[in-house]
């Protein structure tokens, strides 16, 4: 995976760099001082040859070395800030092969995007190579065997490119004529239903969501092989097939659409290791976009699990990665998953969902302003609103501009609405925390006395209890209700005498013993001071 | 689009919009399609979320094709889709200029209501807009479900005021309707005491907490199984 930051600068939405080199669009302005994109050097030379001669022998073993390491070490070496030299100049020691040498400018372009600034020109080259490497898979027949590591970076790289593509198309208002009209002419880079379509092929021309189906009966093997072909068939359609489903889950993220974006990802078990959790971006990138997803559907529950099993495995497995190009994105997203993490917790405060390390991960970076997000004030949601724009993905308009004057910059319209209806939804449960405050004190109340403690009326109090109610049952993927409730409760409306309505509730939560023990405790001692009420129902159920 | 389709019809035009589906999710060319699709369910009382997404997908990636009136169509259908969070899902695909429209923040404001149970003012508002609401038939229907199935998660007892301010019935129509459930949905009435009557809503998980199976303690069967073999 490059080494860039492909959630930079969250909550303003600048690529800074991106605007820097406005000024020309055809030649790259620093790129190529001193570069000669003819010039190759021997290391290279030799590079390309035992990286051809390994994929044609097929061994992923040197392959995944070389792509891995080798890669790295000529980059940092020789090309920290020129690009690889240019396909045509190596073409001819690899007998001009076809799909090495888009193989190649795959890497190319992708060492481009980390380490320089990409002009209109090449990312609309980019854009041309991705299609004909898709092609040749989708169409030709390919027989390599690659590493898988390589194979989730094509598709990472390819949803990548066109996140920073829509972003930068987004920012018209110092865009130069020549850019504008090579906007206009290459229309078709980077359209949001090539991408979309690229990816589904994908999917469905690799079969892998019947090869999927086929494991659970045993008839086929995927994951017990990683994905690879132990006899001699290739694994690159599979496997691109396979990573496709994590893309188009990012991709629909990246719009808004949580719901198709989760069931692009259904083929895939995700309480189960699989392929996906071969490689660490990878991994990384279906948790965090279904965790994502999942928040964005008031499904805090299944968010929260997700997010503390992928931080307590990152939190135990992160020194093996420290040498890896992929290090800084691990913590970077690590760090975005606990202030979602954080989020989640506030506004479904499962904490018993999460161990031990996690938890005092999170209290140690995020603690004090969890405690304020409990107040709902406008500190309050001026906190979610920052962690939320810290750890959102970095959303896309995917239609193209308006090219009539004035040229105005709509690059962070998409994050603003997301952000927006966010919050919207916290203001509907603030006054829920409130609730949940009394429900772990009390086993039973009246309505009355409960709306009295809140400062509301009665009738005002019975909408806040259905808030509650509504707000903490999700309906699932296959219109079940589940519940999200921490505490819950009922409402017995049983009217006796003097008597007013009786609220009974029953304290879900499973917590500690000791706990435990307290509620029981202070419930005894409500029962107490309730007493006046002998007919009512009052259960104590700490199972 | 009208009610004199054949019903035959009207599932025709489902089926071939789920097989283009099926077969492209990502086809721009299915926007007229997707449109009298809606239209076929307002008409046909169904509804299909991933269609009805499709379509806003489309209008998401080609503005100038939207027609607001199939959007807003689209936002009803989802309200009375509730308590899926349909609305939302929808929102999040609808341009904020498109939003400031003002039927869009009337609608806005309706799911506000049904959101945070205030359903007396939800029924005051739905009065004010019966030009949006309704254009689709078996709205209130719909949202007098969502309004039960609130009350049912969080009621054991509801007096028959609170219900009747939910569902937005009263008097011998509210009658009918208690009656109705008594002889389908197993409630049952009681003689309240001073105040009137109360109903008693089915026992479910949600408002008798010991019917819970309490998942969260126990150890599920697929784990226990995994050390099977080694026991064996």
């Amino acid at each position: 995976m490059a080494a860039y930051d492909y959630e930079d600068a969250p909550g303003t939405y600048d690529e800074t760099s991106a605007t820097q080199r406005q000024a020309s669009s055809g030649a790259p302005p620093s790129q190529d001082l001193g570069y000669d994109p003819n010039f190759v050097p021997d290391s290279v030379k030799s590079f390309v040859v035992h990286l051809y001669r390994h994929i044609r022998e097929k061994n992923v073993y040197e392959i995944h070395q070389m792509y891995e390491t080798s890669f790295q070490t000529l980059s940092d070496r020789l090309f920290k800030d020129t690009p690889w030299p240019s396909v045509d100049a190596v073409a001819h020691y690899v007998d001009n092969d076809h799909v090495f040498c888009l193989l190649y400018r795959e890497m190319w372009f992708r060492h481009l995007y980390a380490r320089l600034s990409p002009t209109l020109k090449q990312r609309i080259d980019s854009w041309d190579n991705y299609c004909s490497l898709f092609q040749v898979v989708l169409h030709g027949v390919v027989n390599m065997q690659l590493p898988n590591q390589w194979l989730w970076d094509m598709v990472d790289e390819f949803v990548y490119q066109f996140q920073s593509f829509c972003q930068y198309r987004a920012k018209m208002k110092n865009k130069t004529e020549q850019e504008i009209a090579l906007l206009r002419q290459f229309d078709q880079a980077w359209n949001v239903y090539g991408v979309l379509n690229f990816l589904q092929a994908l999917v469905e021309k690799s079969m892998i969501i019947q090869i999927l189906e086929h494991e659970k009966e045993g008839l086929e093997q995927f994951t017990a092989t990683d994905g690879y072909d132990y006899n001699g068939g290739s694994n690159v359609l599979k496997v691109l097939g396979y990573f496709s489903m994590v893309g188009l889950l990012r991709v629909h993220c990246l719009l808004g659409d949580y719901h198709t974006g989760l069931k692009c990802l259904q083929p895939i078990d995700i309480t189960q290791q699989g392929v996906y959790t071969t490689v660490i971006g990878s991994h990384i990138s279906t948790i965090y976009h279904y965790g994502f997803a999942n928040l964005m559907l008031r499904r805090y529950v299944e968010a929260i699990r997700e997010f503390n099993k992928i931080l307590l495995y990152i939190y135990k497995t992160k020194q093996y990665h420290q040498k890896s190009p992929q290090y800084e994105q691990i913590l970077k997203k690590n760090e975005q998953m606990y202030a979602l993490l954080a989020i989640s917790l506030s506004l479904c405060p499962q904490v018993k969902l999460v161990e031990e390390t996690v938890n005092s991960q999170l209290r140690e970076k995020y603690g004090e302003k969890m405690i304020r997000m409990q107040r709902y004030d406008d500190e309050a949601f001026a906190i979610y609103d920052e962690l939320f724009s810290y750890a959102c993905p970095k959303f896309i308009t995917p239609s193209p501009p308006s090219f009539e004057e004035p040229l105005v910059n709509y690059n962070q319209d998409a994050y603003r609405l997301q952000l927006k209806l966010f919050l919207y939804e916290v203001k509907q449960q603030q006054l829920l925390s409130g609730i949940r405050t009394f429900l772990k004190v009390y086993s039973s109340i009246s309505l009355a006395k409960l709306a009295s403690y809140m400062e509301v009326d009665e009738s005002k109090l019975r909408t806040i209890l259905l808030t509650y109610k509504h707000k903490t049952h999700a309906v699932d993927t296959d219109g079940k209700i589940i519940s999200n409730a921490d505490v819950d409760f009922y409402i017995d409306d049983v009217r006796f005498l003097l008597l007013s309505s009786i609220l009974l509730m029953e304290n879900l939560c499973k917590v500690t013993k000791f706990q435990g023990r307290i509620c029981r405790k202070s419930s005894k001692f409500d029962l107490m001071s309730e007493t006046r009420t002998p007919w009512a129902l009052v259960s104590f159920d700490f199972s | 689009m009208g009610r004199e389709v054949p019903q035959q019809q009207q599932q025709q035009v489902a089926l071939a919009v789920e097989q283009l589906l099926a077969v492209n999710p990502y086809n721009p060319d299915m926007l007229s399609d997707l449109e009298n699709y809606v239209n076929e369910q307002v008409s046909s009382q169904t509804y299909n979320l991933d269609a009805n997404l499709c379509l806003l997908r489309i209008y998401q990636f080609e503005p100038d094709r939207m027609s607001t009136q199939i959007v807003a169509r689209i936002l009803v259908k989802a309200l009375m889709a509730m308590p899926s969070p349909d609305f939302g899902l929808c929102l999040f695909l609808i341009p904020e200029r498109v939003q400031m429209e003002e039927q869009f923040k009337t609608l806005i404001v309706l799911s506000h209501y049904l959101e945070t149970g205030r359903f007396s003012q939800f029924w005051d508002e739905a009065s004010k807009n019966r030009h949006i609401v309704e254009a689709v038939p078996g709205f209130e229907q719909a949202i007098q479900a969502y309004a039960i199935h609130v009350l049912s998660l969080t009621y054991q007892r509801v007096p028959r005021s609170v219900l009747a301010e939910a569902i937005n019935i009263e008097g011998l129509s509210l009658d009918k309707f208690l009656e109705h459930h008594v002889a389908n949905s197993g409630w049952i009435l009681e003689k309240g005491h001073g105040r009137g009557q109360l109903i008693v809503l089915p026992r479910n998980e949600f408002n008798h907490p010991e019917l819970k199976k309490s998942t969260d303690d126990g150890i599920p069967l697929e784990h226990v199984a995994r050390i099977f073999p080694i026991l064996g």
